[in-house]
């Protein structure tokens, strides 16, 4: 009942926000509450292949992608301005997404597309700068540009506005932020082992579910490289019915020409398979995707289990230096210690060596406490937030892989209708014979 | 003419079986090929016809209703098109159904009914009914062969003598083997000139065939034998039957081809088949984790499960259908082959007497002696046969392939329709509960 309530909390404040945006158009750009997208036209129009020198003074080539902006009011008031355009690297996309993991912890950061091409089947290229692999991470990044735009959080950004709008200065201004010592303790952090004492109940099954969908996605993609494998071979084997059909029609009279056109029929039909597979690739691009968000989904989770962590330490430390405090001031050592031991042998410690030891551990005790308050709101603001986004993000899931299958399926669809097609036309040409 | 003539023609046909190697006879035999050349051409819609039967007569129980179906669709078709053409070829009716198997303590074997329908002469009853075993075919072959060597026989299904190698008994094997079976019998009933063999009539007729068994065993070891013995060089082979042979090589080269072009498929086919049943259970898996998705992934899972089902089918179609008969092709090249090493090897006799002849002519002045020409007689009507077995095959072949290639068609066609139809009512399932949520949210 209590997540139903806050399902319903976040579509109304989603309302308000977008109609604040619509209202407010011509405002200055970081403005709580409205998407960036509605304000801005963002595209990723072109890869271009470059060759330059890295840091270690290295000849490399790299491909640069062109990122275009135009701003909306502009384009609804019928003018039709060039719009500003700048060049990035897939780096640059990657050092963006980094600060925008580590400034917004509760938020399931949308992924990149893949870094080197995986779950291929054999006819399809693993190189990086094989054209149909740049092209497919020319549309996965302007995905991820499109998606980080529209978030309801993380588009009013001012690192990503400076990134799509200004081409120099923008790494500098990234690394000012000091992000990556930030970066750098989460992950010794996040690395390490630890067990969470009380762990939030939904966070361990999102934490689950996170699993289940990587596992689920990864499992599919494989399948669906060898299915891609197997159905290339079985259209291909066909074309050498092209290949013998014809032979064959050299040494006929009568059913020569039938065989002849038959022939064609299954060279076409062999050819078919290369688009049918190409179109299949932006399926599993689409389920790519959703396996790098199972990630993006677990660190969330993970980050919620570190701010918990870090709560329960710091109200432990408190316990116990409470502890101490009334052991100290009563003098009863309620547990056994060795210090115990000692000052039962040799007797006590001068008053004013105690006072000062008191003195001390008041002090921790109040920063302690500061500690553990700012822990809690901490940890309770990530909890909030992380489940807002997490809502957001389980109905944006389940709209864009019904729409996947939904693609998927009109794609077979097609590929029946080709086949359907193609051997028709060649029963067309065997009833000539 | 058209009625009689073949009937008379066979008549006198039959003399030569008694007495193969008599010219005379042969030499009327020459004159069958007229008739049948034509037959071949106006034939053509009713070899289709009696070619599409095996498939459905495989049902034992409405066979003889079948014949008299077809043989009133052949009346019907005889007055519409070609009456010549009907009168001539229909006129003896064979199926070959219902396999049954037999064990002893001897042996185990499969036995076929043989059921015959005929209004000729040559026949006691216008109803047969046997039951046969293989061998009982190989034996008609063997017979045929022999009393009719200038004439193509069909083939026989393979032997496959080698126990372990198939298993004879599965049902897929005897199903395949009959349909061979009635092809092969088919033929021969079809045939203008093999139809009113003796040992035909006796195969479809006689209640005690086996008896006759042994000695055609014996008959055929003496005629291979001859066959092995026949080292013989052509001076010149005429250039029609250069192209018959030309054309046998590279139409069994193709047919090869396509034999292991079609395995290769369904090799393929069947390890697509096992990728795509694993994809599809990932599917049904992820489904059990999803709450929104769960209907829309199962869905795909099922789809993808009855397109399996589906590809299974065109599988299954093509092993037993498409690949059989491309066998039964290569045998039966294999058959014509052999007629035309039998062309040669009279060719080679009758020129080795010419030759001999000429020479002892040139000595004392002879006359050519009648043994030559009689030679020279048979070789003419050998190639007058040939020649119009040649036309008929050819023509048999062409309905038979046409048959054959649109029939694979067909089930791909078909086999691409189930999948789409699973499609196609996915996609109205996803798309309604689209619409649904829509509608909910303007709600």
């Amino acid at each position: 009942m209590a997540e139903d309530g806050k399902d319903d909390s976040v579509a109304t404040d989603d309302d308000s926000d977008l109609t604040a945006a619509d209202g407010s158009l011509n405002n200055t750009m970081v403005e709580e509450g409205s998407t960036l997208l509605r304000r801005m036209e963002i595209c990723v129009a072109e890869a271009e292949k470059r060759s330059g020198k890295n840091a270690v003074s290295m000849q490399e080539t790299f491909t640069v992608y062109l990122i275009e902006t135009r701003p909306m009011d502009a384009v609804a008031e019928g003018r039709n301005p060039a719009p500003d355009s700048l060049w990035r690297r897939y780096s640059e996309f990657e050092l963006l997404r980094n600060y925008l993991i580590v400034t917004y912890p509760y938020i399931v950061v949308p992924p990149l597309p893949e870094k080197r091409a995986e779950f291929v089947w054999h006819k399809l290229s693993a190189d990086n700068m094989d054209p149909d692999f740049v092209e497919r991470r020319r549309v996965g990044l302007e995905n991820f540009l499109l998606r980080v735009a529209s978030h309801p959080v993380l588009s009013n950004d001012k690192i990503l506005y400076h990134f799509l709008t200004e081409e120099h200065g923008w790494k500098e201004v990234v690394y000012e932020t000091g992000f990556q010592a930030k970066a750098d303790s989460r992950l010794r952090a996040l690395s390490a082992t630890f067990r969470v004492r009380n762990p939030d109940k939904r966070f361990m099954e999102m934490k689950h579910y996170s699993d289940e969908l990587q596992s689920h996605t990864s499992q599919l993609l494989r399948a669906r490289a060898r299915v891609a494998d197997r159905l290339y071979g079985v259209y291909k084997v066909h074309g050498n019915y092209g290949r013998v059909f014809s032979e064959w029609s050299a040494i006929e009279k009568e059913m020569g020409d039938g065989l002849q056109s038959a022939g064609h029929h299954m060279d076409a039909y062999a050819a078919s398979i290369d688009d049918i597979l190409e179109e299949e690739e932006h399926y599993a691009d689409q389920l790519k995707e959703y396996l790098s968000y199972a990630e993006a989904l677990r660190a969330v989770c993970r980050k919620h289990e570190l701010a918990q962590f870090e709560l329960e330490m710091a109200s432990q430390d408190l316990i116990s230096k409470k502890q101490q405090r009334e052991e100290l001031a009563t003098g009863i050592v309620r547990t056994f210690s060795f210090k115990g031991m000692t000052n039962k042998l040799f007797g006590q410690e001068a008053p004013e060596q105690r006072e000062a030891k008191l003195k001390l551990l008041e002090e921790l005790i109040t920063e302690g406490e500061e500690t553990v308050k700012e822990k809690t709101v901490e940890c309770e603001e990530h909890v909030e937030r992380a489940w807002v986004d997490m809502q957001r993000f389980k109905e944006q899931k389940d709209k864009d892989l019904r729409e996947a299958l939904i693609n998927y399926t009109v794609m077979q669809i097609s590929m029946c209708k080709k086949g359907i097609q193609v051997w028709s036309n060649a029963k067309e040409c065997f009833l000539k014979m | 003419m058209s009625a009689g003539a073949p009937r008379g023609l066979a008549s006198s046909g039959q003399k030569p079986i008694t007495e193969i190697l008599h010219p005379l006879s042969a030499a009327e035999e020459t004159l069958s090929p007229g008739p049948d050349v034509t037959v071949s051409g106006g034939g053509e819609k009713d070899s289709g016809l009696t070619n599409g039967t095996p498939v459905e007569t495989s049902s034992p129980a409405s066979a003889s209703l079948l014949f008299n179906r077809l043989q009133l669709d052949d009346d019907l078709d005889g007055d519409a098109r070609d009456p010549y053409a009907s009168t001539e070829t229909r006129d003896l009716f064979v199926t070959v159904d219902d396999p049954k198997k037999h064990v002893s303590t001897m042996e185990t074997y499969i036995t076929y009914r043989v059921s015959t329908k005929t209004t000729r002469i040559e026949f006691d009853l216008p109803e047969y009914c046997m039951r046969r075993r293989y061998q009982d075919f190989d034996w008609l072959r063997i017979k045929l062969e022999d009393s009719q060597p200038t004439h193509l026989i069909p083939p026989l299904p393979e032997k496959f003598v080698m126990k372990g190698v198939v298993d004879r008994f599965s049902e897929e094997f005897v199903e395949t083997r009959m349909k061979a079976l009635d092809k092969f019998l088919k033929r021969v009933a079809d045939h203008p000139v093999l139809s009113f063999n003796p040992h035909l009539n006796a195969f479809l007729s006689a209640k005690d065939l086996n008896k006759r068994q042994g000695l055609a065993l014996l008959t055929k070891v003496g005629e291979s034998v001859k066959h092995v013995a026949g080292g013989y060089k052509l001076r010149t082979r005429p250039p029609e039957f250069c192209a018959m042979g030309e054309y046998l090589d590279t139409f069994a080269q193709k047919l090869g081809t396509i034999d292991r072009i079609a395995q290769r498929i369904l090799k393929e086919q069947s390890e697509y088949v096992t990728e795509l049943r694993e994809y599809g259970t990932v599917y049904s898996s992820w489904a059990g984790s999803e709450e929104e998705l769960r209907r829309p992934l199962e869905g795909v899972a099922g789809c993808v499960t009855t397109c399996c089902g589906a590809l299974e089918d065109l599988s299954e179609n093509m092993s037993q259908d498409f690949l059989p008969v491309l066998r039964e092709y290569v045998l039966y090249i294999e058959s014509m082959k052999n007629v035309l090493r039998k062309r040669d090897q009279s060719q080679a006799e009758y020129e080795g007497r010419l030759e001999a002849a000429i020479l002892r002519k040139q000595e004392d002045r002879t006359p050519m002696p009648v043994e030559v020409e009689k030679c020279q007689d048979k070789v003419e009507c050998f190639n007058a046969d040939l020649k119009a077995d040649w036309e008929r095959w050819q023509s048999n072949k062409r309905q038979d392939f046409k048959q054959l290639l649109t029939g694979i068609a067909d089930k791909n066609i078909n086999h691409y329709e189930k999948c789409q139809a699973a499609w196609e009512s996915l996609i109205t399932l996803l798309q309604e509960k689209q619409t649904e949520d829509k509608t909910s949210e303007t709600n």
